[in-house]
This record gives structure tokens, sequence and C-alpha cells, in this order.
């Protein structure tokens, strides 16, 4: 099965490993996620002020160029990719006179009409793939490797556009259950970790991230997955700066669902890209995980 | 002798801009407080998300757009997602923030970011970084 694919700034940069590792899984799986031609940067979040439509386009772009290869749906793996190419087909959906001005000052591209289904990697693997298969593929998998799901806001807000509950979601846990980890529901997996706060506001962030891997950790966690990179970035880069705060933090590796997917799937290393994480995640997972483990 | 207290006296101009940007009706809230519960950025602010809701209720405009809480929060639909009367405050503080950055003024500077920032943040935080505190 072939589904078009929005990749996105991030995953071509800093978050080769959520790219590669999502790539190769969806492709050991039996789905070719096929990149698409053009893309653009969706802008990453939506504008949320009504009358700026500017920040509309990038998105919808987007979605013209799924329309033009005759697709009527797009997976992306990032979770603000998501909410924000979701956020403007919502906005084409719901609002006619919005839609129309907009396709008129875009006059160069075809009309977009809010046709395309915008799908994030968890869905497919849900709901093509089946969390069953991949258990039955996987079979003892990852036992012992006691995984703490975070979840962040954009996968589960805004609720118009969330995939799951926002206050009780299990996507990600029946994700890692399938695969065969000991799963941690953590109080903190739909805590905000400060976000693009990163950028301007590094002491919020590292109160943020000293909370949500600090709860993790005292629940027994080996490693915590999440889906975005900026949440990424926050849990697992952040955590040095987590120490100029509290010097008794001791952190945990921050992993992708699509890494732990991948490894559990025994694909290469080199698919997983650990060297770019601040807290190598070999360690735990070559002695937690079954013995078989990453293979070159 | 009958008393009658009327939004429409409050209501400056100011709150209604925010209500147009935000499309939103701040007097919906009945100051509960589960945005403010919710917020992981209060820490940060001087104001709680529901206090910010309660200042534009009552036309108290200044004390809104010198505050800090506009810019600790960081849009993450918390409040949004847990007000029970249906309030989008995430789009209230995004409208406070444009009222003051479409006066040209900017929170954050690109300029002043050190180099080995820019190349160890993800491409996602800076772009909307950028995009939510400047203008
Ligand atoms: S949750 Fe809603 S109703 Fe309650 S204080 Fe906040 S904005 Fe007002
Ligand atoms: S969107 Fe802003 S105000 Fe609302 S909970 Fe999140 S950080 Fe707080």
């Amino acid at each position: 099965m072939r589904i078009p694919y929005y990749p996105g700034c991030t995953v071509k940069t800093t978050a080769k490993n959520l790219e590669e590792s999502a790539l190769a899984s969806a492709a050991a799986l039996g789905i070719e996620l096929e990149e698409l031609e053009r893309w653009n940067c969706c802008g990453v979040v939506a504008c949320l002020a009504g009358d700026n439509l500017m920040e509309q386009l990038a998105p919808i772009r987007n979605l013209i160029r799924v329309q033009e290869q005759g697709a009527d749906r797009v997976v992306t793996m990032c979770s603000l990719c998501y909410g924000t190419l979701k956020a403007a087909n919502a906005l084409f959906r719901r609002d006619e006179e919005k839609r129309e001005k907009i396709n008129q000052f875009m006059y160069e591209e075809p009309d977009y009409e809010g046709g395309v289904e915008v799908l994030h990697l968890l869905e497919v693997l849900r709901d093509e793939i089946g969390f069953d298969t991949i258990a039955a593929r996987v079979g003892e998998g990852l036992a012992g490797l006691r995984i703490a799901p975070y979840y962040g806001c954009l996968l589960l807000r805004p609720r118009e556009l969330g995939l799951d509950d926002p206050e009780d979601p299990h996507i990600l846990e029946d994700l890692m259950e399938s695969v065969g980890a000991d799963v941690i529901v953590d109080p903190y997996r739909t805590e905000c970790c400060g976000s693009y706060q990163t950028v301007s506001n590094i002491d919020l962030v590292a109160e943020r991230t000293r909370r949500i891997v600090g709860s993790a950790v005292r629940r027994g966690a080996d490693i915590i997955v999440t889906s975005c990179p900026v949440c990424h970035f926050n849990l697992d880069r952040r955590q040095r700066d987590v120490l100029r705060i509290d010097r008794e933090f001791s952190g945990l590796p921050v992993l992708y669902f699509t890494q732990v997917l991948a490894f559990a799937l025994d694909l290469p290393e080199s698919v997983m890209h650990f060297d770019l994480h601040e807290i190598d995640p070999r360690p735990v997972l070559e002695s937690k995980a079954r013995t078989a483990g990453v293979s070159e | 002798m009958r008393t009658s207290l009327d939004a429409e006296q409050l209501k400056n101009d100011i709150v209604a801009r925010i209500e147009e940007l935000s499309g939103e009706n701040v007097y919906a809230c009945y100051q509960c407080g589960r945005c403010s519960a919710g917020c992981p950025g209060i820490e940060a602010m001087d104001l709680l998300p529901n206090q910010v809701i309660r200042l534009l209720q009552m036309g108290q405009v200044d004390e809104v757009l010198r505050c800090k809480t506009i810019w600790a929060c960081a849009s993450c639909f918390t409040c949004e997602s847990r007000c029970p009367k249906g309030v989008d405050l995430t789009r209230i503080m995004e409208a406070v923030r444009q009222i003051i950055l479409r006066q040209n003024i900017d929170h954050a500077k690109l300029a002043e970011l050190p180099d080995e920032m820019i190349e160890d943040l993800p491409q996602a935080a800076l772009v909307s970084g950028f995009r939510k505190l400047t203008s």
C-alpha cells in the first residue's frame, strides 16, 4: 500500500531519527510512505487570529499537492505538522467564505475544497496495519522494557482536531503494548513540555522537563516515547538544563515511537540515529530489551 | 431601586478587538479556574489565565496588555480543551499578543539568539517561536 507522506522541515534535518525510523518501520509493515512532491513548510503553528488568512496558505498548498496527485489522504509523523495541516483543513471545511477568499488569492493553484484527509502515522499503524498485526509480527518483542508514553499537546488538542481522548488517550499505550513493552501510564503524559518557549524561556521548559521526566523516573520507566520533534528536544536535550536547576535530577532516554517500533522490528540501527540523542538510549535498550536487540 | 449590570458599558474597543480576533466571547467565562489549574506556564506568569479573562470582562485592558502571562503561554490548548464553557482561551491569548505584535513590538529577538542555540534547536521550535513571539 502506498500513501502520500508529508515530511515537514524538522524530520528532514534535526529529527532524522524520526523520519528514517518511521519510513523503515512502515516499509517493513508493508506501507510505502511516498514523499509528496514540491512540499513546503507548513508554518509549524497555525495563527489563531481569525483575520490572518496568510498563514493558512502554506498548509493548504501542501494539501493541494496531495489533491493534484489524485490522492485523498496524506500522512505525517510530526505532531506539529499534523496539527497545522489539520487545522487549516478544518477551517476550509467549516468556513466557506474564508475558503473562497483563499482559493481566489491562490489563483495560480487549483481550487481546494477540504477533500484531503490528514492522518498521523499513528492512525495508519492502528487503522491500516492494525496493532494486532504488529503484535503478531513482533512476538515477545520488548518484554521487560518499561515505556512511559508522552503525548504532549497536538496529538490531542485542540478538542476539534485531536486523534484521541484529550484527557485519557491510549493510542501510544496500545502501540507500545503491541510491541510487547511494559507500559507505564504517567499522569504527565498529556501535559505540555513548554513547546516553543524553548526559544526564549529555557528555564520554563527546564522546569516542565524536570516534572515530566521526573514523574516517569519515579514510576520506574526505562524510556519515554513521543511523536513530536519539539517535545523530543525539550524532554531530551533540555535535561542538560534541568541539571542547572536540580543537581539531583537523574534523567531518561527519550525516543520517538517510530524508533521503538524499528527496534522491535529488528531494523538496522542506522535508521534510528541514536547519535542524535542527548541521553543515549542504547545501554538501556541493550540491557533491558530482548537480547537479539540492536543489530547492524 | 433597580440595579443593572451592563457588560456593554465595560467593553472598550480593545476588548471588542480581542473578541473579534479570537472569535471568542469573554463574557461566557464564569471563572471556574480550570484553565489556570491545568496551565503549564503559570510559574512564569504574573496573571493567572482566568485572571486575564476576568480583567477583560471588566474592561481593564492595560493590565492585560502589559502582563507576562501572554508571553509565557505555550499555546498548548489545555485551557481550551478543559473549559466547561467552551471558551477558547488559547485564542484569546493569541489575540492579546497580536494586538501588541501588530504594533511592531517584538517579544523575542532573533539577533540575540546565540549561534549554538540556533544550530541546536529543531526548525519547528525556531519557526513556531518566532511566529508566536515576533511580528
Ligand atoms: S476554564 Fe473557561 S470558564 Fe473556567 S475560568 Fe477558564 S475560561 Fe473561564
Ligand atoms: S494555551 Fe496558554 S494559557 Fe492556555 S493552558 Fe496552555 S499555556 Fe496556559
